[in-house]
C-alpha cells in the first residue's frame, strides 16, 4: 500500500465515523431524508460563499453551508406549518429547488473552477492526498484529514456532552421539553452539525456518500442492538468497514471510490438485514419455525379446553377433525398431536383427545395473559 | 333453525408471532344489533377485519350467512374507523358515498345517475344531504362519521360492520347513529359494532360479544353482559362500572 | 434571444420542437401520476426510485452495449422496481422506518450506479459516452425517436390510469374499504406504483435522476392548491408539469451552460410558490384576507353587542355613548373606531352627535338576533 492509499482510507474512515455518529440520531428520530435534503442544499451555501470570497478554502464556506442547512430545515418546517402540503412533500419541494439554483449557478459562473457538479455528487477522494498542509517546508499530511478530523472531534464532543439530552429528546421529546432540555434547540444543533458534516465531508467523498454513510451504517446497527451507546459504536465500525472495503472495491474495478463505498454500506446493511442475530431475516424465519410448533401446541390445548364442556366435544376433539377446524394439514395435525402426547399435554383414547393436568395448565396460562 | 348471519369457529389470528385472537367462536343470529366489547388490544377490530377477509387467520373459519365471505361480499357493508383515512383527500361528500356502489358496479364501469341517486338518498338518511357537494376536509368529526355510514348504507347490505362509530362524535350524531341502527334492525338487517362505551351497551344493543384475546362471552345482552363476565374481560379495571351498570 | 423568434423555433426548429415535445410529455405524465404519489404519502418514493434507476440504466447498457432508449428505460424500470420492493420488504420485516429505508435505497443504489458508471466510462468502448447525461438531464440530446418512445409509453401509462381511475381513487383514499369490497388492493397498488416508476423513467433523460423526484412532487403540490377534486388535480398537475417542462427547456436552450433538469425544476418551483400564495380558497394570501375579514367581522360584532348592552343599561335614553366608553369595554380598544365606522356603513350604528354613538333599529334587531343565536 502506498502512503496515498493509506491516507485515503484513513480520511474515508474518519468521514464514515463522523457521518454515522449523527446518522444514528437521524435514523432514530425518523429524519433520515433530511440528511438527503441537507446534503444537497448545502451546495448553495458553498456556492454563495465561494462567490463572496472567491476562494474554495475559506472557512466562510463552512459557515455558508451550515447556514443553508438550517435554512433548509426551517423552510421545510415553514412549509409544513402552512398545512398546504405534508411533511414528506415539503422536503421534496424544498431541496430540489435549492439544489437546482446551486447547480445552475455553478454551471453558469463557476464552470472553470474546481467546483463542478460531478465533484459535488461524487467527490474526488483520489485527489485528497494531493492537497497537503505544508508549514515551514514540512509536510503535515493531507488537508482533508484535518477538515474531516476537526468535524469528527466536533461531532464527538456534541454527542458525548449532550448524550443524555440527545437520548431523551430522541425517545421522548415531550418529556425532554417538560424537563427543560429544549428539544428544539437540540434539533437545530443536530441539523447544524449535519450540515457542517455534509459540507466538510463532501469535498472528499461527495454528497451521495454522505447520505449513504449517515443512513446505512446506523440502519444496520439498529438491527443489531437495542442500546443507543452500542448502536453508536456498531455504526461507526460498520462505517469504517464499508469505507475500507469500498476503497478496495473501487481499486479492483477502477471505479468511483465514493460510489463503491456507498455500495459497500449497502452490502453491510444487507448482511445485517439477513444475519442479525435476533432481527435478521434468517433469525426471524427460524423463530417462526419454532414458534409454529409452540403456537400449535397451545392452540391444540386451548381448542380442547374450550370444547371439553360442550356436547360437541365428541366431534371437535376427534383427531380427524382437527385439520378441519384448525386449518391444519393432516400431517401437521398428526405431528402436533404426536408432540403434545410425548410432552404430556394430551391423552388420546379411541381417537378422542383429552387434556392432561399439564395441558390444562398450558391452556389456562395463555388465557390469563 | 334460521341460518346465522355470522358463524366464527376456532378463529386464531397472529400478528407476526404474537397471537391477537385465540381460538374464538362467535355466532351472531340474523337481525341482531351486536356490540363487540373488550379492553384495548383485545382484538375487537381484528375480529371484524378478519371476518371481512382483510386479515388472514392462522386457523379457524368464518361463515357469513352460511358461506365463505368471498361469496357473500355483496351482502356486507363496512364502516371503518373514521381516523383510518386522510380527510384532506381532494374529493366531495357525494363522491365518498358513491364509493359504496363500487363493489356492485364492478371493474371499469363508470358511475351513473342511479349511483348518484342512491348516494343522495343515503345522505338524506343520515341528515347530510345538504352537504353532498362539500369538500370532505370541511366536515366535523360527527359529520365524517355520518358520511362513512352513508357510504355503507348505499351498499344496501344485509350485514353491517362498524368500527367504533361513536368514537369522538357529538351528541347529535350519536343519537342519529342509534336511530339508524334501530331502523336497520327493524328492516331485518344485522349490525356488528365495535364499541367502547360499556354503559350504553344495554341501551343500544341486544346482543354482545366480549373479547379479551379469547372469547369471554357471546349472547343476548341480558344473559351475558354480567359483572362476572365484565370482570373476566377487563380484569380488575372494571370495578367502577358495576355500580353504573345497575342504572340500566 | 427574442421571444417571437423562440416561438417560431418552437414550431419550426426540429431540435427545439423535439425537445419541447419531450419535456411536455414528461411533465404531463409525471404531473398526473405524481398526484397519486403525493396523495398516497409517497412524495419521497419518487426520489428513491429515480436515484435507483441509475444502476439499472448502466447495467442495461453493460449487458446489451446499446444506447437504445427503450432498453435503457427498461433497465431503469427494473431497477426502480427492485428498489421499491426491497424498501417495502425492509419496512415490513424490520423496525426500520420508511424515511431510513428510502434514504438507504436512494444512496446505496445511486452509489452503485455511480460506481458502475465510472467503471463503464473506463471501458475501451466508445459507445458508452453520454450515459452521464442521466445525472442532470440533457434535453438537447433528445431525438425524435426518444420522444416517440416517451410518448408511446406515457400514453400507455395515462390510458391505464384512466381505465382504473375509479379503483385507483378508491385504494388511494381508503385501501381497507376497497379490500372489503373485494378489490385486489395489493395488485392495484403494484400497478399504480409501476405507473409511477414509468413516469419517472420517462423523465430521466431530460431532467436527470437527481432532480426527477421534484417533477413528481411539485406539479401535484401546486395543483392541489387550486382544486378539491381529484380529477382536476390530476389534470392540473399534468398541465403544470408540461408548462414547467416546456418553459424550462426553452430557457435552458436559450443560453449556454444552463442544464435542463435544474431549470425545469426551478420553473416548477415558481409555479408551486405562486400556487401556494395565490390559489383561491387554500392560498396563503387568500387565507390572510379571509382571516382579516373574519377578525373585522368579529370586532364589529363585539362593539355591536357592547352598544346593545349600553342601550339596555340605559333604557329610554336617546343619548349616544362615547367611543372612550366602548374602548373601555372592548378587549381590543384600538379597533373600536374602525369597528364603529364599519357598523355605520352597514347601517347598524349612528353617530347622534360628535362622538356619541348609538345603535339604529336595524342594529338593535341584529344584536337581538345574535344574542338569540348564542343562547
Amino acid at each position: 500500500m502506498s502512503p496515498a492509499q493509506i491516507e485515503i482510507q484513513i480520511i474515508a474512515s474518519i468521514v464514515a465515523v463522523t457521518c454515522s455518529l449523527l446518522g444514528v440520531f437521524l435514523v432514530l428520530r425518523r429524519m433520515a431524508m433530511m440528511s438527503d435534503a441537507i446534503s444537497h442544499t448545502v451546495l448553495l451555501g458553498i456556492v454563495i460563499a465561494f462567490f463572496i470570497t472567491k476562494s474554495l478554502n475559506s472557512p466562510l464556506l463552512l459557515f455558508g453551508a451550515a447556514l443553508m442547512g438550517v435554512i433548509t430545515v426551517s423552510l421545510v418546517e415553514l412549509l409544513n406549518r402552512t398545512q398546504l402540503v405534508r411533511e414528506d412533500a415539503a422536503i421534496g419541494l424544498v431541496f430540489p429547488a435549492i439544489f437546482s439554483i446551486a447547480v445552475i449557478l455553478i454551471s453558469r459562473f463557476a464552470g472553470d473552477v474546481h467546483l463542478d457538479t460531478d465533484a459535488v455528487l461524487l467527490g474526488e477522494l483520489a485527489f485528497a492526498p494531493f492537497n497537503r498542509v505544508k508549514l515551514f517546508g514540512l509536510d503535515f499530511g493531507p488537508e482533508a484529514l484535518y477538515t474531516s478530523g476537526g468535524i469528527l472531534v466536533l461531532n464527538l464532543i456534541f454527542v458525548i456532552v449532550f448524550y443524555k439530552e440527545l437520548k431523551l429528546a430522541t425517545f421522548d421529546p415531550a418529556l425532554a421539553a417538560a424537563l427543560g432540555f429544549m428539544p428544539t434547540a437540540i434539533h437545530y444543533a443536530l441539523m447544524t452539525l449535519v450540515s457542517l458534516t455534509a459540507v466538510g465531508s463532501f469535498d472528499a467523498v461527495g454528497s451521495v456518500l454522505v447520505v449513504a454513510f449517515m443512513i446505512a451504517p446506523p440502519a444496520a446497527a439498529y438491527l443489531l442492538t437495542d442500546r443507543l451507546s452500542r448502536m453508536l459504536i456498531y455504526s461507526a465500525l460498520i462505517g469504517i468497514f464499508s469505507a475500507i472495503s469500498g476503497y478496495w472495491l473501487a481499486y479492483l474495478l477502477d471505479a468511483s471510490i465514493a460510489g463503491s463505498m456507498a455500495t459497500m454500506t449497502g452490502a453491510s446493511f444487507l448482511i445485517s438485514y439477513l444475519f442479525a442475530p435476533e432481527r435478521g431475516l434468517l433469525a426471524q424465519a427460524r423463530r417462526r419455525q419454532n414458534q409454529r410448533i409452540e403456537f400449535a401446541l397451545t392452540m391444540l390445548t386451548m381448542h380442547i379446553a374450550n370444547h371439553t364442556a360442550a356436547q360437541e366435544a365428541e366431534i371437535e376433539n376427534e383427531v380427524v377433525h382437527l385439520n378441519e377446524h384448525l386449518k391444519w394439514t393432516p400431517q401437521f395435525a398428526m405431528e402436533i398431536v404426536g408432540v403434545a402426547e410425548r410432552t404430556g399435554l394430551v391423552q388420546q383414547r379411541e381417537g378422542l383427545l383429552t387434556l392432561t393436568e399439564n395441558g390444562l395448565k398450558r391452556a389456562s396460562q395463555e388465557f390469563s395473559n | 333453525m334460521a341460518v346465522n348471519a355470522i358463524d366464527v369457529t376456532d378463529l386464531t389470528i397472529a400478528y407476526k408471532d404474537k397471537p391477537v385472537l385465540w381460538d374464538v367462536d362467535m355466532e351472531v343470529p340474523s337481525g341482531t344489533l351486536m356490540a363487540i366489547v373488550g379492553p384495548n388490544g383485545a382484538g375487537k377490530t381484528t375480529m371484524i377485519k378478519s371476518i371481512l377477509g382483510l386479515i388472514k387467520p392462522a386457523a379457524g373459519q368464518v361463515l357469513v350467512y352460511g358461506k365463505p365471505y368471498a361469496e357473500q361480499r355483496h351482502l356486507v357493508g363496512y364502516v371503518p374507523q373514521r381516523g383510518s383515512v386522510d380527510w384532506d383527500f381532494p374529493t366531495s361528500v357525494l363522491d365518498v358515498v358513491m364509493m359504496g356502489r363500487y363493489g356492485a358496479l364492478g371493474w371499469l364501469k363508470r358511475l351513473g345517475a342511479s349511483e348518484r341517486a342512491a348516494a343522495l338518498d343515503a345522505l338524506d338518511k343520515v341528515g347530510m344531504k345538504s352537504f353532498a357537494q362539500r369538500q370532505i376536509s370541511q366536515l366535523s368529526g360527527g359529520q365524517q362519521q355520518r358520511v362513512f355510514l352513508a357510504r355503507a348504507l348505499v351498499q344496501d347490505a344485509q350485514l353491517y360492520f362498524m368500527d367504533e362509530p361513536f368514537q369522538g362524535v357529538d351528541a347529535t350524531t350519536e343519537r342519529a347513529i342509534v336511530t339508524l341502527l334501530q331502523e336497520l334492525r327493524s328492516a331485518g338487517k344485522t349490525v356488528v359494532v365495535v364499541h367502547h362505551d360499556l354503559q350504553t351497551v344495554p341501551e343500544y344493543f341486544d346482543w354482545v360479544t366480549m373479547l379479551n384475546v379469547r372469547r369471554i362471552a357471546c349472547g343476548p345482552v341480558g344473559d351475558v353482559f354480567t359483572d362476572q363476565n365484565l370482570r373476566k374481560a377487563y380484569g380488575g379495571k372494571v370495578a367502577f362500572l358495576s355500580a353504573e351498570n345497575g342504572k340500566h | 434571444m427574442d421571444i417571437s423568434q423562440l416561438f417560431y423555433d418552437l414550431f419550426f426548429d426540429y431540435t427545439l420542437r423535439t425537445v419541447a415535445l419531450g419535456s411536455a410529455i414528461l411533465g404531463i405524465v409525471s404531473g398526473a401520476l405524481g398526484s397519486f404519489a403525493v396523495l398516497r404519502k409517497q412524495s419521497l418514493l419518487g426520489d428513491a426510485i429515480s436515484h435507483a434507476a441509475l444502476p439499472g440504466i448502466v447495467i442495461a447498457f453493460l449487458l446489451t452495449r446499446s444506447r437504445e432508449p427503450v432498453i435503457l428505460m427498461l433497465g431503469a424500470l427494473i431497477a426502480g422496481w427492485l428498489a421499491t420492493l426491497f424498501m417495502l420488504k425492509v419496512i415490513r420485516t424490520t423496525r426500520i422506518k420508511d424515511d431510513s429505508a428510502l434514504g438507504l435505497v436512494l444512496s446505496v443504489f445511486f452509489g452503485m450506479g455511480l460506481m458502475l458508471l465510472t467503471f463503464t466510462q473506463k471501458l475501451p468502448d466508445a459507445t458508452q459516452a453520454g450515459l452521464d447525461k442521466f445525472l442532470f438531464g440533457q434535453a438537447a440530446t433528445l431525438l425524435q425517436r426518444d420522444v416517440v418512445t416517451m410518448a408511446v409509453i406515457g400514453a400507455l401509462a395515462i390510458a391505464l390510469l384512466m381505465t382504473f381511475w375509479k379503483e385507483f381513487k378508491l385504494i388511494t383514499f381508503d385501501a381497507e374499504y376497497a379490500a372489503s369490497l373485494g378489490y385486489p388492493v395489493r395488485g392495484l397498488d403494484v400497478l399504480l406504483t409501476t405507473l409511477l416508476v414509468i413516469a419517472i423513467v420517462i423523465g430521466l433523460q431530460t431532467v436527470g435522476v437527481v432532480l426527477m423526484s421534484a417533477m413528481i412532487v411539485a406539479p401535484a403540490a401546486a395543483a392541489r392548491q387550486w382544486t378539491d377534486k381529484l380529477k382536476f388535480m390530476v389534470i392540473l398537475g399534468g398541465l403544470f408539469g408540461a408548462i414547467a417542462g416546456v418553459s424550462g427547456t426553452l430557457i435552458s436552450g436559450s443560453a449556454e451552460k444552463l442544464p435542463t433538469g435544474p431549470v425545469i425544476v426551478l420553473c416548477m418551483s415558481v409555479i408551486v410558490l405562486f400556487s401556494m400564495l395565490f390559489a383561491a380558497n387554500r392560498g396563503l394570501i387568500w387565507n390572510w384576507f379571509r382571516n382579516l375579514k373574519n377578525r373585522r367581522h368579529l370586532r364589529a360584532q363585539a362593539v355591536l353587542s357592547d352598544l346593545n348592552t349600553l342601550a339596555m343599561q340605559h333604557p329610554n335614553e336617546a343619548r349616544g355613548h362615547s367611543s372612550a366608553v366602548l374602548r373601555a369595554m372592548s378587549t381590543n380598544p384600538d379597533g373600536v373606531s374602525l369597528a364603529l365606522s364599519q357598523l355605520k356603513e352597514q347601517g347598524y350604528a349612528q353617530e347622534l352627535a360628535k362622538d356619541a354613538w348609538a345603535l339604529t333599529q336595524a342594529g338593535l334587531d341584529e344584536a337581538g338576533k345574535t344574542s338569540e343565536k348564542e343562547a
